[in-house]
């Protein structure tokens, strides 16, 4: 099967996040950037296990500037055997969709996988952009794939419960928690990436519709007020008079 | 004319749907235009929509809709009505179509918006990013625009009267997902809608100790969550597992007990309204994302707040 992996890049999760140029742009100094989980612990990792059991390739895609070939490069360490970078700034989720489309058009993807969101914009948009721009099926949030023949059984995440669904090849499908064990470069993987083939391409011609013009962080907590273990008759009437929550 | 798709799982209409129509109308007054509700399938008491500002409601009749076959009815619904903006609920559904919306209709799309936009100058509109460690301000340029309402960014408002509901003549096309099974959590509230929730972590020290938290939880009236470990180790079901790679909540009410508060935690509750933690050790990095804190044994605080709720319910 040929297999195609859309990997973002995303600040640390522990990362102390802050902006510049007036709060219009965010500050990359001093943060370390990784591989968005969804898309690292996830959806490369199930790609790598389908190739595993049935063969094929498994290409991963970044849209973005040579400064994330880092993290392209460990996507080649656990294991994808090529990758792409369409090279320009990930402006917007349009942006980003319409590059990944535009690209695997034409290439006859048996199936597309990305995470179900990045965790610094939380979008949640590409991937059914990405669905419809191929006109192919798309299952969201899967936390389970199980695959026979031309068909895959997915387990999705919905609202209180799961939902099991049936989708044949080639279809889109975004990652969640559960849907593969994360895996761990070792040092062949590592040493094997710097030999395999990173293609830059340019990006086509869109017009962005969506720009974060501003950034704000929220006002800080004021200090938290302790309450007497003893007294949790004063808690409930904290939160009925000041917190009006009960 | 602004559209609100007024998502309905299993024929109801969700606390999101009356929130997305709620934002709805309030946007069509600021845009000096109408707008209209969108429910498919059986859907119970459609024309309620009204009374949360809904101008007219329309109804795709049909069952089984796949989320390929509801993008594909909601966009050709907004081509039809000529809709200018399109809004949805941020659920699981929501993301499985907005992007799919957007690109049909070529439209600018913003999801998990927290506020109204701010139409001063072009369309602006704010969304929480960075796990909710920030606010990002987003403006849109192109004529069509797809919006997703976060659960819970707004109060809902009844200002308007029910409507009759209108059959619109949109076909459904063929699925190509096919639907198996769903396993839907037996009873309680479902934690992605719920105002308030209460939510244990690894100092509950194992799942045979739940009942203390589930019985507080069942005198607020509250869904339960819980932190990730606990998901992991199968102490409780995975969708109450909240944080960065679980479910993002913003109930009214917070209350985390044997939580320590890791930043990845925060990340899916920080923008609660109120917190309350429980928690022995006063170091705990939760107290410092929290507004009321208790230091003591949760084993000991947590009963006697049960009873401290009850007495204040009882009146
Ligand atoms: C990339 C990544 C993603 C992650 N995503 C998530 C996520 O989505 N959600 C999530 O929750 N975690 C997530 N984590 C894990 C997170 O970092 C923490 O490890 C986790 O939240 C800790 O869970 P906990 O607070 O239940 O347990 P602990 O950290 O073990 O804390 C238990 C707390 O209980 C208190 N306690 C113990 N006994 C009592 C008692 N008798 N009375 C009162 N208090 C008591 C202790 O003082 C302590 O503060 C993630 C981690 C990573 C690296
Ligand atoms: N710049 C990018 N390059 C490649 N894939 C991306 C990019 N941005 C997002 N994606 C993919 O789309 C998924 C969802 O992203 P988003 O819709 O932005 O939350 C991510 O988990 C990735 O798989």
């Amino acid at each position: 099967m040929k297999l195609l992996v859309c990997i973002s890049q995303t600040p640390d999760t522990t990362a102390n996040i802050s902006f510049k140029d007036n709060d219009t742009a965010f500050n990359p100094d001093g943060v370390q950037f990784i591989m968005n989980p969804y898309d690292e612990w996830y959806a490369l990792v199930r790609a790598l296990e389908l190739k595993e059991s049935v063969g094929g390739t498994v290409t991963v895609l970044n849209v973005g500037p040579a400064t994330n070939d880092a993290v392209i490069r460990k996507g080649l360490a656990i294991g994808a055997d090529d990758a792409v970078r369409i090279d320009a700034e990930a402006v917007s989720a349009d942006f980003v969709a319409f590059q990944i489309a535009e690209y695997a058009k034409d290439k006859g993807y048996d199936a597309i996988f990305l995470g179900k969101e990045t965790i610094d914009y939380n979008g949640a948009i590409v991937p059914s952009m990405v669905a419809e721009y191929l006109d192919l099926p798309f299952v969201s949030l899967a936390q389970q794939m199980d695959v026979e023949g031309n068909t895959a059984t997915v387990k999705r995440d919905i609202e209180g419960g799961v939902e099991v669904l049936k989708v044949d090849f080639p279809f889109v499908l975004s990652a969640a928690k559960g849907l593969a064990e994360q895996r761990i470069p070792n040092m062949k993987g590592i040493m094997m990436s710097r030999r395999k083939p990173l293609n830059v391409v340019p990006a086509v011609d869109f017009t962005n519709p969506v720009e974060v013009i501003h950034f704000e962080k929220p006002a800080p907590k004021s200090a938290v007020k302790l309450i007497d273990p003893e007294n949790m008759d004063e808690l409930v009437n904290l939160l009925h008079n000041e917190a009006k929550v009960i | 004319m602004i559209l609100i798709y007024a998502e309905s799982p299993d024929g109801q209409l969700k606390k999101v749907a009356l929130e997305a129509v709620t934002y709805g109308a309030k946007l069509a007054k600021m845009m000096g235009t109408s707008c209209a509700a969108l429910t498919i399938g059986n859907v119970q008491d459609a024309g309620s929509l009204g009374k949360y500002g809904a101008d007219k409601v329309y109804n795709i009749p049909g069952d089984s809709v796949d989320m390929y076959n509801v993008a594909r009815a909601v966009s050709d619904t907004a081509e039809k009505l000529d809709a200018e903006v399109v809004v949805l609920p941020f659920t699981t559904t929501g993301k499985s179509i907005q992007g799919r919306i957007a690109a049909r209709l070529k439209a600018g799309a913003v999801s998990g918006v927290s506020a109204l936009p701010d139409l001063s100058d072009g369309f602006v509109v704010r969304k929480p990013v960075f796990s909710g460690k920030a606010f990002a301000d987003n403006k849109i340029t192109s004529v069509r625009k797809v919006l997703s309402l976060m659960g819970n960014a707004i109060p809902l408002e009844e200002t308007g009267s029910p409507v009759g509901v209108e059959a619109i003549d949109v076909p459904l096309v063929n699925c190509k997902v096919h639907r198996i099974s769903v396993e839907k959590q037996a009873g309680g509230i479902p934690l992605p809608e719920a105002d308030l929730v209460v939510s244990g972590g690894r100092g509950l020290k194992g799942p045979e100790n739940w009942n203390i938290l589930l019985e507080l939880a069942e005198a607020l009236g509250a869904a339960t969550a819980c932190s990730r470990p606990v998901a992991d180790m199968d102490w409780r079901p995975h969708h109450e597992h909240v944080g960065q790679t679980g479910l993002a909540i913003h109930p009214n009410l917070y209350l985390a007990m044997g939580i320590s508060g890791a930043i990845q935690h925060l990340a899916g509750v920080n923008n609660s309204k109120t917190i309350v933690v429980i928690n022995k050790d006063s170091e705990a990095p939760f107290f410092k994302a929290a507004d009321y804190g208790v230091v003591g044994d949760l084993f000991e605080v947590v009963p006697r707040l049960t009873e401290a709720v009850k007495r204040f319910k009882a009146g």
